[in-house]
């Protein structure tokens, strides 16, 4: 008999296991990797920390990179509640900036704040249609949403090419096309010169917050529980399932459109080809990661996004290609989604250790339990 | 002049039909496979990437291009038994695998292939069928790798042995009702991690034929979807590896219609005719997908189905 706190904090950091366990192995599998190769492994740990969260500089970077994520992440996160894999942010994220880097040049001159939000209106709109069009194309016509929300990412981003290097270029952008750059009142600064992150990190917390408050608070979030647990129950109950399986992929594309609108005026002045970096992508990851928990999405971005930020450092100390973070992040989701065979057992292992290690005079009781379960 | 055009742009399409699609003939009729056991692998995206760069690095270093093809398999064939693995365990989704299967996989081969951008590695021959014309673009467009042959041979053989062969009888059965293979002491597990590695072999084979043949360079832009746009090629071609064969030439021919266009010097939408395949691939998914059924062909085990 070991003590009861060891057996109550592994009751309580059980369901982190996973996650742990992928971190370790993700760790792990990254130093043999490089090892294998002869390069500095060592240094590259340390060096990913430092590039991440070392400095005020370090923090600024991986904020500035977690905020689009966060709202990607939410592309992939609602959507989930109700049973879909949706992986078509990144077109969602340029429709939106795109829509947003036009909005001032079709609209007559605003006061910056009216102005911002008929942008970010705009951007939320064009990501939450592509999206919503995904959602669309699978109650209705039976067609895949992870394979469909994929191609119509590829066709968003084709849509988003032609236009910004054909219609709507700005002929004075010369060697990188791009719409015509944002009068400089319609651009969105950083929370504070001391503090040199753009206001997209604000509305990427407030996002997720407040989708965690639909999907843990609200009648909605319920019904999508049931919606996403199985595909008969909720007919049976007469939940609206094409409602709100629509309903999370347009606040989803949503989110990511809005991405798109704060890079566009906070980060690049205009729509260009520099806005398909990725964010999308590594959105999936993060939601993931967060195991589809708006609040857990905050983290995971931050991390992810140090993980990114820390690109150029590993670049310039190491000589490491800048596809090394790319390599760790597929590592990392391999090994989360692995060990997710874990959450099997885990429940089990639970009763087992309260069974054993916490509660001895209610033995009896918690033996009831397991025998039931097993 | 307007009817030489004509001509030009549809030599084009003909040409780009087998060119472009051979890619997509292989790793369709990979998917075909890996589907066919009732799993599916979205991580094809990833293993193409991983076998354009192996096959152009190991062609580079070995100076034979078919060892490139080989290894490529072999990267091919690892990663796709990873995810068959892996996805043997309860409770990982293949679909979210197959997502991570893309990022690990295009991260591999840009961290091992930056070396392998500048260098030309020696090509993949093919073969001149259009000597009897004067005509230098009719020969240049009858000018067929090799592979594309393997390929067609492949289909047919995949189209007998699926429905010959005490292997493809199995597999079928694991992949349609997977408690009927239990019951007959198949182990479905072992069966569909065989299905996705000999599937990713043969997306790894269509990888290094785009850095060995057509485009015929390795760089980090040189797949544009096309081991997704086989997952929906392999839905269309409603799992027979000799419909993979059609809807590969299909689907090669509409990414040739930009190419092609600019052959007879339309520039314009030059993003835009680029993305047909995608288009054409949404639209024949709209058409042959039903919400309230589940497609005629389609293994019962198949998660895409649920």
């Amino acid at each position: 008999m070991l003590k009861p706190w060891l057996g109550r904090a592994g009751v309580l950091l059980l369901p982190a296991l996973p996650t742990l366990c992928a971190l370790v192995t993700t760790a792990v599998l990254f130093i043999a990797f490089l090892l294998i190769q002869g390069r500095p492994a060592w240094q590259a740990g340390p060096l990913v920390f430092e590039g991440a969260f070392g400095s005020l500089f370090a923090w600024e970077n991986t904020l500035m990179r977690a905020a689009p994520l966060m709202l990607t992440a939410l592309c992939v996160a609602l959507p989930a509640r109700a049973g879909l894999i949706i992986i078509g942010g990144e077109g969602a994220l340029v429709l939106g900036g795109l829509a947003a880097a036009v909005t001032p040049l079709w609209l007559p001159a605003l006061p910056a704040w009216p102005m911002l939000i008929a942008m970010g209106v705009a951007s939320m709109l064009a990501g939450g249609l592509w999206i919503g069009l995904s959602g669309w194309l699978r109650q209705k016509r039976g067609v895949n949403e992870t394979i469909g929300s994929l191609l119509l990412s590829y066709i968003g981003l084709a849509i988003f090419r032609h236009l910004v290097e054909g219609p709507l270029r700005d002929p004075n952008s010369l060697n990188k096309p791009s719409t015509p750059p944002l009068d400089s009142s319609y651009q969105i600064g950083v929370i504070s010169d001391s503090f040199y992150v753009h206001w997209g990190l604000v509305a990427g917390i407030v996002a997720c917050v407040l989708a965690w408050v639909l999907v843990r608070y609200s009648v909605i979030g319920f019904a999508l529980r049931v919606v996403g647990g199985n595909p008969r129950t909720p007919r049976m109950l007469g939940l609206p399932v094409d409602r709100l399986v629509l309903l999370t992929c347009v606040l989803g594309g949503g989110a990511a459109g809005l991405a798109g609108m704060f890079e566009v005026s906070a980060v690049q002045g205009s729509a260009n080809t520099a806005l398909i970096s990725g964010y999308g992508t590594a959105g999936i990851l993060v939601a993931f990661a967060a195991r589809h928990n708006p609040l857990a999405i905050i983290a995971c971005a931050i991390l992810l996004g140090g993980l990114e930020a820390s690109g150029g450092l590993l670049q310039r100390r190491l000589g490491l290609p800048d596809a090394t973070t790319l390599i760790l992040q597929g590592m990392l989701f391999i090994n989360l989604l692995a060990w997710e065979t874990l959450t099997r057992r885990t429940g089990d292992w639970r009763l087992w250790l309260r069974g054993h290690w916490i509660a001895a005079p209610r033995a009896g009781l918690e033996e009831k339990g397991e025998t039931s379960h097993g | 002049m307007v009817e030489s055009d004509l001509s030009i742009f549809l030599l084009a399409l003909l040409a780009g039909a087998i060119r472009v699609g051979t890619p997509f003939l292989f790793v369709s009729l990979g998917e075909c496979l890996t589907e066919k056991g009732g799993r599916i692998n979205l991580g094809l995206e990833g293993i193409l990437v991983t076998g354009a760069m192996t096959g152009y690095a190991v062609s580079y270093l070995s100076g034979s291009p078919w060892l490139g093809v080989l290894a490529a398999g072999g990267a091919g064939l690892c990663l796709g038994l990873v995810h068959g693995v892996i996805c043997s365990l309860p409770r990982v989704n293949d679909i979210a695998f197959g997502i991570a299967l893309i990022l690990f996989g295009t991260g591999l081969a840009f961290f091992l292939g930056k070396d392998f951008i500048q260098p030309s590695a020696p090509m993949l021959p093919s073969i001149p069928l259009g000597g009897w014309s004067d005509d230098t673009r009719v020969r240049s467009a009858l000018n067929v790798n090799v592979l594309f042959f393997i390929g067609v041979a492949l289909a047919f053989v995949l189209h007998w042995g699926l429905r010959g062969t005490r292997w493809g009888l199995v597999l079928r059965l694991v992949g349609d009702h997977e408690d009927s293979a239990q019951a007959l002491g198949y182990r479905a597990a072992g069966v569909r991690i065989v299905a996705t590695g000999v599937g990713g072999f043969l997306a790894g084979v269509g990888g290094a034929y785009l850095s060995l043949y057509y485009p015929g360079s390795w760089n980090e832009g040189l797949s544009s979807g096309q081991g997704l746009m086989a997952v929906a090629l392999v839905i269309f071609a409603r799992w027979q590896p000799i419909n993979c064969l059609w809807a590969a030439l299909l689907f090669g021919a509409a990414g040739a219609v930009g190419p092609a266009l600019q052959a007879i010097g339309i520039g314009w939408g030059y993003y835009l005719f680029n993305a047909i395949p995608y288009v054409l691939t949404l639209a024949v998914m709209v058409i042959t997908c039903r919400p309230d059924r589940t497609l005629s062909g389609a293994p019962g085990e198949l998660s895409l189905n649920r």
